[in-house]
């Protein structure tokens, strides 16, 4: 393997601010790399063509003494969710199938302005509708652990580009889940940040009061350098917070719990929980106490109400968000006769299995006569649910819990079972109702299958540092008592 | 079997309503900064947002919500503390989200009222509420017979209007006008459009779709007190086509019921040709528009400060004008509501500040004009003749150039497209014989040729003249001056 | 049952997805196993529990009046799927609104 592929983003930053490596050589090392292992992973959708002269305009501009950004030089997956101008966007699906999009979202035109390199698109389940990257309509992306393995979902291509080395760097989205639980059955960092604290515009919607970009990284660190980058206020996102971003960097530089307060959700456990995964955990907890954290039980009676909330209020945002994909403006346009019939082919021959489950589960939630019964309910479990966060934060500064139930499953494992897929997100669910910011950082692999087990810091809205000092203590006495950081015994990949 | 509208009356009690539509004159649109500018290249006033391209979001006008607030307080509304945007979903090839963003069960505005005269009396038209979206593409239907969507090959849209901000006007149903419905609905939505233009919220072209009408009709058996179904009559973008929708329905419905049968609650279309509706979609048929509150909007909660000071700045309303015109024009209140349900306030307003008085003002645009308009099924203000035009015509008739024979002539010219008042003056050759040398022929021709009428008048009854002054005018087609012939005819005869 | 085959095929048809027999076959007992699971909210006592649509708790986010460039008709127009006149070309419309 090449050194400059091993090298975190930290690194690779100041080694190309120092002149130690050029962009160009960093870009090429990656794709590379990219050349070498994705055929096996099958991380990316597409690779920019102008990565090589994207890393070269970068080189320029230190050679001409000009400014660099923060990510200068450091390549960056995207999650094929963010519309980008000079890549196509396809959400995963088949009705997006080569959509070049005549505008650039918000975070990828921030992401360009600090100098990183956008390298390529990553898979997806469709339109962030699954927990596997089974529902891509480009197939699966694997687990770079285990080849026959799930990455995770939905931002399952960014979470297995970053494990392996393919980029240090990668955008998700998490809705549900969609990038801690990827990042934990992929044994690297992933972070939601609090909704509204990352900006929507240009990110094609799934749910839009849940959505919410963030960052993937092989270290808590990194996730906090790209986490930095892409939060801030949009003027284009009514629901963007205008307030400063918490100080991710600093916090993640200066891990430290000592006379914090700690909760564990003692709801997030129990039946269903696979028991490496609940060894581990106990082990994080531990952990924690040893360095000075005051460790405290929580009770959150209605987290076991966010999954059916969710599965009501995802998919009828789902139901209205999708509705555009008609065939009439871009996209696939398939069928014959009226513009009824026409869009109904196009949407029964574009969209997959989950998506249309989803659709049709939130048409049904919205139906009048439904409605109170469904969507409404669900939207004072969001109610309650928040309540018991405000609750539980008064007693403690952040509540720990598993990213998931259990470990990476198998390929077709669950591609049929909705509501056994479905349980993948349990614990990542009450942070996305309840728009708060929640991490996931490695803490070891389960005895039982030697695949890594993902440990959930969750913080209040806007205090999303707190995760990251919890995350990188963890992160450097895990490594320490390891020797290594844990992707190390990764070994699915062959290169 | 057809039933006229008198007969209708004599069974039935018609109940109206009006959901009017008013496109704001904001600059941008209601969710994005694209511009507003009405007949531009298609697609060229459209972006990410408006064109609903996936990953966009809506990000509200603060002007359109300071006008929505503006009508609300001139319609006497409550304005809403806190309310919120609603996704109001179905499928339509010119909406680009296939979702419209409207409002649902929180209004901004709601539970104000508009009086409006007729006959005289004042009527209070209850408004329920008063609420913001967005407008819709605009498409172009081709293949088909003249351009309707019925029979057309396919369709094509520009986006331009898609986006615009809509503020929607609903009143409550209007009970107990009796033989006058028609021409309540008239009122309400003339004195609506005076409200909104003293607003200057929104130009209200309604020939250009900024200011559009829905008017449902339902009829209850006389004394009964049982209102009937209902149906929503769309496509009524004329003044006139209010009042004849609502005619049209009350004998169509009647008509329905007398034979027994029943009325469908549907969607019907006005056809301005023929005066009739047509039966659209029913509504019947499932129309689910599984509304629920927009999220990528946040709520809208109007400081009562930024109300208040919104109210302070409302301008004068049409009562206040009505108040005003009464006075500086002299009319009774009968002849001020005449001009306004005729839609000549405006016209005749400026015809007099370009100079003419409001006697002759009010005299041409209510009679030959009106008379005009009335033929060709179209809004006094919406013939091809402008103030300046008219003024320009009381003018030349003042000043003696013109006589109103030749006046009528000059504006049937202008109207045919044939110039200003002058240039038709001047291609018709229509000035008055003012040279009394050219009319000393004509008079001793009438004279000679009446010798009966001339010992009359010589006899003493001077209004004998009249005989010899017609046949002076007829010689001269008319371009004569009537009263300058007679004095010249009474001067010959000593 | 939560949910008959009728009623499934009534949201694929509000939906506007032309599903065949067999994908409706497949999905309404789906559809029923999920709505019976997510029909678990209707547990909570959540009586004067006010409906959370949005956890930022912001309002009054506007933008001023002001123009901001639109994209070129070129732009507008690059990924229709059918172009006449400078308009997208759609199918005839049957239902009108």
């Amino acid at each position: 393997m090449d050194e400059l592929i091993k090298m975190t983003a930290t690194e690779l930053a100041a080694a190309v601010a120092n002149g130690d490596a050029s962009a160009a050589e960093v870009t090429a090392a990656h794709l590379a790399r990219i050349d070498a292992v994705d055929g096996q992973v099958k991380a990316f959708l597409h690779i920019a063509d102008d990565a090589t002269a994207q890393a070269r305009e970068i080189d320029r501009k230190r050679q001409a003494g000009e400014p660099l950004g923060p990510l200068a030089g450091i390549p960056v997956a995207v999650k094929d969710l963010f519309t980008t101008v000079g890549m196509p966007t396809t959400c995963g699906s088949k009705i997006l199938e080569g959509w070049h999009p005549p505008y650039e979202s918000t975070i990828i035109q921030r992401l360009r302005g600090a100098g990183a390199i956008l390298i390529g698109k990553t898979n997806m389940d469709e339109f962030a509708m699954g927990s596997s990257t089974e529902n891509s309509a480009y197939g699966p992306s694997h687990n770079p652990w285990d080849l026959d393995l799930v990455p995770g979902g939905s931002s399952g291509g960014s979470a297995a580009a970053v494990a392996a080395y393919e980029a240090p760097l990668a955008l998700g989205t998490d809705t549900g889940g969609s990038i801690r639980q990827p990042a934990a059955v992929c044994g690297i960092v992933g972070t939601k940040p609090t909704y509204g604290g990352s900006s929507r515009y240009g990110v094609v919607a799934f749910a839009s009061s849940l959505d919410t970009p963030g960052p993937f990284g092989r270290n808590v660190l990194d996730a906090a350098l790209l986490h930095e980058v892409m939060s801030g206020h949009d003027p284009m996102d009514s629901t963007s917070i205008d307030a400063p971003v918490p100080p991710v960097v600093e916090a993640a530089r200066h891990g430290d719990v000592s006379g914090m307060r700690i909760g564990v959700v003692t709801d997030l456990s129990g039946d269903g929980y696979q028991p490496g995964v609940m060894t581990r955990f106990t082990e994080a907890v531990e952990l924690l106490e040893s360095l000075g954290a005051k460790v405290t039980e929580i009770r959150c009676p209605h987290f076991r109400y966010g999954l059916p909330a969710y599965y009501l209020i995802a998919p009828s945002e789902c139901s209205s968000n999708l509705a555009r994909f008609d065939g009439m403006r871009y996209g696939l346009r398939t069928g014959s006769g009226s513009a009824e019939e026409v869009m109904a082919a196009t949407r029964a021959a574009g969209f997959g299995a989950e998506v249309k489950r989803r659709i049709m589960l939130g048409t049904y939630a919205l139906s009048s006569g439904y409605y109170d019964a469904y969507y409404g309910k669900a939207q004072q479990v969001r109610t309650l649910i928040i309540q018991d966060f405000d609750a539980a934060f008064e007693q403690v500064d952040v509540l720990v819990s598993p990213v998931t139930p259990t470990t990476a499953f198998a390929l077709g494992e669950r591609a049929d079972d909705p509501m056994a897929m479905y349980l993948a997100d349990l614990c990542t669910i009450p942070t996305d109702l309840a728009g708060n910011a929640a991490i996931s950082v490695p803490c070891g692999l389960a005895p039982e299958n030697g695949l890594p087990v993902g440990l959930q810091v969750m913080a209040p809205p806007l205090a999303d540092d707190r995760m990251y000092r919890v995350g990188a203590a963890v992160e450097a006495a895990f490594e320490s008592r390891w020797g290594h950081p844990l992707l190390a015994e990764a070994k699915g990949v062959t290169a | 079997m057809s039933v006229t509208y008198e007969e209708a009356l004599q069974k039935y009690e018609p109940v109206f309503g009006l959901e009017t539509h008013v496109e704001l004159g904001t600059r941008t649109k209601m969710f994005c900064g694209c511009t507003t500018v009405f007949g531009t290249e298609p697609n060229t006033q459209v972006c990410p947002v408006c064109l609903g391209l996936p990953g966009s979001l809506p990000v509200v006008n603060r002007l359109a919500i300071e006008y929505a607030i503006k009508i609300g307080l001139a319609l006497n509304c409550s304005i809403a503390s806190w309310c919120r945007f609603a996704r109001k979903n179905y499928f339509y090839p010119d909406m680009p989200k296939d979702f419209q963003i409207s409002q649902y069960d929180e209004p901004l505005c709601v539970d104000g009222y508009l009086d409006v005269l007729v006959g005289g009396s004042t009527v209070r038209v209850g408004i329920e509420r008063v609420h913001l979206e967005e407008d819709t593409g605009k498409s172009l239907h081709v293949g088909g017979a003249t351009g309707r969507i019925q029979g057309a090959e396919y369709s094509l849209v520009d986006y331009n209007r898609a986006g615009i901000p809509l503020v929607e006007i609903v009143t409550k149903p209007v009970p107990g006008t009796g033989f006058l419905a028609p021409e309540v609905a008239r009122a309400y939505v003339t004195e609506l459009r005076d409200v909104l233009r003293s607003l200057s919220v929104s130009d209200v072209r309604m020939e250009e779709g900024s200011l559009r009408c829905d008017v449902n009709t339902s009829l209850s058996l006389a004394g009964s007190g049982v209102w009937g179904t209902r149906t929503e009559t769309k496509n009524v973008n004329s003044l006139r086509s209010v009042e004849r929708a609502v005619h049209s329905e009350v004998e169509r419905q009647a008509a329905v019921l007398d034979a027994g049968g029943r009325v469908i609650q549907e969607t019907r279309h006005f056809h301005e040709d023929t005066g009739v509706t047509t039966s659209g979609r029913s509504k019947e048929e499932a129309q689910d528009y599984r509304y629920f509150p927009e999220p990528d909007l946040v709520p809208v909660a109007p400081a009562t400060d930024w109300v208040e000071s919104i109210r302070e700045s409302l301008p004068d309303l049409p009562s206040a004008r009505r108040a005003r015109l009464i006075a500086a024009w002299e009319l009774s209140d009968l002849e001020f509501e005449a001009l306004r349900n005729a839609g000549a306030l405006d016209v005749v307003e400026s015809t007099v500040a370009l100079g003419a008085s409001p006697a002759d003002a009010r005299k041409w645009w209510l009679g030959e004009l009106a008379r005009k308009a009335n033929d060709a099924g179209i809004d006094v203000a919406a013939l091809p003749i402008t103030p300046a035009d008219v003024a320009r015509v009381a003018e030349l008739v003042a000043s003696g150039a013109l006589n109103d024979r030749l006046a009528r002539q000059v504006i049937d010219g202008v109207l045919d497209g044939e110039g200003t008042p002058d240039e038709v003056v001047q291609k018709r050759g229509l000035a008055v014989v003012s040279d009394d040398s050219a009319l000393l022929a004509p008079i001793d021709e009438a004279i000679a040729a009446n010798p009966d009428v001339v010992e009359r008048i010589r006899g003493g009854k001077v209004q004998a003249a009249g005989v010899l002054v017609g046949a002076v005018m007829k010689a001269t087609r008319g371009k004569a001056d009537a009263a300058r012939v007679r004095d010249l005819i009474l001067e010959r005869l000593g | 049952m939560s949910i008959t085959r009728d009623e499934v095929a009534h949201l694929a048809r509000l939906s506007r997805l032309a599903l065949s027999d067999e994908e409706l076959d497949h999905l309404a007992p789906q559809l029923d196993q999920i709505i019976s699971a997510v029909a678990q909210v209707q547990e909570v006592a959540a009586d004067g529990i006010p409906p959370t649509s949005h956890a930022t708790g912001l309002a009054n986010v506007f933008r001023d009046d002001e123009p901001v460039p639109c994209l070129t008709q070129e732009q507008a127009l690059s990924e229709a799927p059918a172009e006449e006149l400078r308009r997208f070309k759609v199918p005839r419309i049957l239902v009108e609104e």
